[in-house]
């Protein structure tokens, strides 16, 4: 749209501040919040410019939600499920677009309905194979009266545990599986010129090296994208973590899970005067990383926007 | 080099056919050029010798060897696309050397390689910028520099010259003839262009619809057409096409509005009584002032040396070249007479030569 008059010029700036100041207000409000002491910051009246207890709040929260530890579990769990997700989706997408084999279709119409079954939805089965990842073999065992027939024959009772809960793997496996970073990876195959890939067979490379050598270069801005998001959508999961990671004592848990802890009710402080500047501050702690992730990766993909590589 | 030989091949989409059992013999180090319109198969033929498309039916042999189930790669073809089809990520020397990447050759002779021929096609100096970077003329280069660099037994051409402006395309299409009498390789060109097929081809096949029209040299091709529809697509401007009936007892053909034309002795013993459809060219016609086939003038092509003068000969459109110097006026009559060695004639059903 090429219309330029000063009402218009008006209403644009306006929609642009008003969205501006939605986003950075309550980042404000936290960042004051963690500079005042308890004191201060349970008074009525709003606090609107920082006080000088930044430091020691830090260091508080650091110290109350173990956040070393917290934040080194967000970060495996992040890179984890975001490196997954991306090497997942890379090689999904290049068998639906460049091989034809029986049921693609299907196959493709089974990752698109993923899209209406997020983590939330199927929590409770989810749950129930990081508990025992055997689990549903045990219950065809069970269930065809397999195990019955072996506990008969050589009195072994067969009862396989695989236990995911409290670890990586657990936090990591049942985020991975991608159908929006999969349409991603599809869209952009579907773009690269069939000519591309019969220059690259006249050559000689075979599918592994097309996708090594071709496409994954390629698709450089769109794995930058698509790595910061999903590392994002990983740092923020909150339900996943917390019923996949009961041993708080042990494993810990990640970051955005303590974050929770740090916040004041009856159960966290037991009724005391609540404390929401040390809350602020390791809001501030938790926020960092993924900040300074978009902060960095955002180069590359805007590059990769303007750049479009013909 | 290699020679290339088809046997009935055949390519069906589902159930429309659109190469119907084509049969060609392309001999070792020749230069053969495709020629059709859009849609009519060669492209689609092309693609199925380099084995980017199955073929339905029939046998491909390079050399030898029958080639119809091999991946490209074992094929020994190296193909030049329409839009080159240059690696974006790649420089230029990457280009033109991944073939030899894959092959795993070692980096110090893959370099030599690549110089070697970058030298050859005036590259050197652009050898580490990338596709992006290069005008067309320079990208259509760097296309064949990785086509060669394989030394390859055949050159495949897609019509390669058809993004770049008329100039280049000269341009290239000399330096494709040259670099074609230095490697020798077999090469098959296919294109849409007539004036390229004449201008490069040992010999030129004409494909129609799926099937062979003719094949024969560039003067064959256009001297002697073996059908009506090479007789109208090789040449600008095409052959004119006019429908006639042959007099026997006259010894004459009488066109539609009752001219008519002796024929001599030869032709006469050779054509059959009856409809046929008469050609000529419309630059071997002789203006006369009396006599001879009568056209009205409707307008006229000025190219400088000559003028192509539009109009009508027994209600059918035909054009004739005249002199450039000769002065024009619409709705005029112009008499001309056609030598004897530049008349065609065809069957009027099947639309054959048939003198």
């Amino acid at each position: 749209m090429i219309e330029r008059t000063p009402l218009l010029n008006t209403a644009t700036y306006a929609v642009l501040i008003l969205g501006a100041l939605s986003v950075f207000v309550p980042l404000w409000l936290v960042y004051v919040g963690a500079t005042l002491t308890v004191r201060e910051i349970n008074i009525p009246e709003l606090h609107l410019f920082p006080g000088d207890h930044l430091v020691e709040n830090l260091q508080a929260a650091w110290a109350r939600g173990h956040l070393g530890g917290r934040l080194a579990n967000s970060l495996i769990m992040s890179l984890g499920v975001a490196t997954g997700k991306v090497v997942m989706s890379a090689i999904t997408a290049f068998g639906l677009v460049y091989f034809r084999f029986p049921g693609r279709m299907l196959i493709f119409w089974m990752i698109f309905i993923t899209l209406m079954l997020p983590l939330e939805v199927r929590i409770v089965p989810t749950y129930a194979v990081a508990a025992n990842a055997l689990w549903p073999f045990q219950s065809i065992l069970d269930a065809t009266g397999l195990s019955t027939v072996i506990a008969a024959l050589t009195g072994v009772q067969v009862a396989l545990e695989w236990n995911l809960l409290n670890s990586y793997t657990g936090l990591i496996l049942p985020l991975i599986a991608t159908a929006t970073g999969t349409f991603l990876y599809r869209q952009f195959f579907l773009t690269v010129p069939d000519e591309l890939l019969e220059a690259a067979r006249m050559d000689g490379a075979g599918p592994f090296r097309f996708l090594t050598e071709f496409l994954l270069p390629l698709s450089r801005a769109n794995m930058a994208a698509l790595f910061t998001i999903m590392f994002l959508y990983a740092w923020n999961q909150y339900l996943w973590p917390l019923l996949a990671t009961p041993d708080r004592a042990g494993f810990g848990t990640t970051s955005v899970v303590e974050l929770k802890m740090l916040a004041p009710t009856v159960s966290t402080n037991g009724g005391g005067t609540p404390d929401w500047n040390v809350a602020m501050a390791g809001c501030l702690i938790v926020m960092l990383p993924p900040l300074l992730l978009v902060a960095f990766m955002q180069r590359y993909f805007v590059r990769g926007l303007i750049a479009t590589e013909k | 080099m290699a020679a290339v030989t088809l046997r009935r091949v055949k390519k069906n989409y589902g159930s429309t056919t659109v190469v119907h059992g084509v049969d060609l013999e392309i001999n070792a180090g020749e230069f053969v050029v495709i020629l059709g319109p859009s849609g009519c198969g060669k492209s689609t033929l092309l693609r199925m010798i380099a084995g980017l498309e199955a073929i339905t039916d029939g046998e491909i042999a390079i050399g030898e060897k029958i080639v119809n189930t091999l991946e490209p790669r074992e094929r020994g073809c190296a193909m030049v696309f329409q839009n080159y089809a240059l690696y974006p990520h790649m420089t230029v020397a990457e280009n033109i050397g991944y073939a030899l990447k894959v092959a795993g050759l070692a980096k110090a002779e893959r370099q030599a390689r690549i110089k070697a021929v970058g030298d050859m096609l005036g590259l050197t100096e652009f050898l580490e910028r990338k596709p992006m970077q290069l005008s067309g003329g320079q990208r259509q280069r760097v296309a064949m520099g990785r086509a060669m660099i394989r030394e390859p037994d055949v050159f495949l051409y897609d019509e390669p010259l058809s993004n770049l402006d008329a100039r280049l395309r000269v341009a290239m299409r000399v330096e494709i003839r040259r670099l074609h009498q230095r490697l020798g390789t077999t090469s098959l060109f296919v294109t849409h262009d007539q004036v390229e097929a004449m201008t490069l081809a040992d010999r030129i096949v004409v494909m129609n619809k799926g099937v062979i029209e003719q094949v024969g040299t560039p003067d064959d091709v256009y001297h002697r057409p073996a059908s009506t529809y090479v007789a109208g697509f090789v040449g600008s401007p095409g052959l004119n096409l006019l429908h006639a009936t042959v007099d026997r007892g006259a010894q004459s053909i009488r066109f539609k509005d009752g001219q008519s034309l002796a024929l001599d002795q030869a032709q006469y013993t050779t054509l059959p009584d009856g409809p046929i459809v008469f050609g000529f060219r419309a630059e071997q016609t002789q203006l006369v002032e009396q006599g001879g086939l009568k056209i009205t003038s409707s307008f006229n092509e000025a190219l400088g040396s000559s003028r192509l003068l539009h109009g009508l000969l027994a209600d059918e459109e035909a054009v004739i070249s005249i002199p450039g110097d000769q002065p024009f006026s619409v709705a005029s009559s112009i008499n001309v007479t056609i030598p004897a060695k530049a008349m065609h004639f065809f069957d009027a059903e099947s639309g054959r030569r048939i003198g």
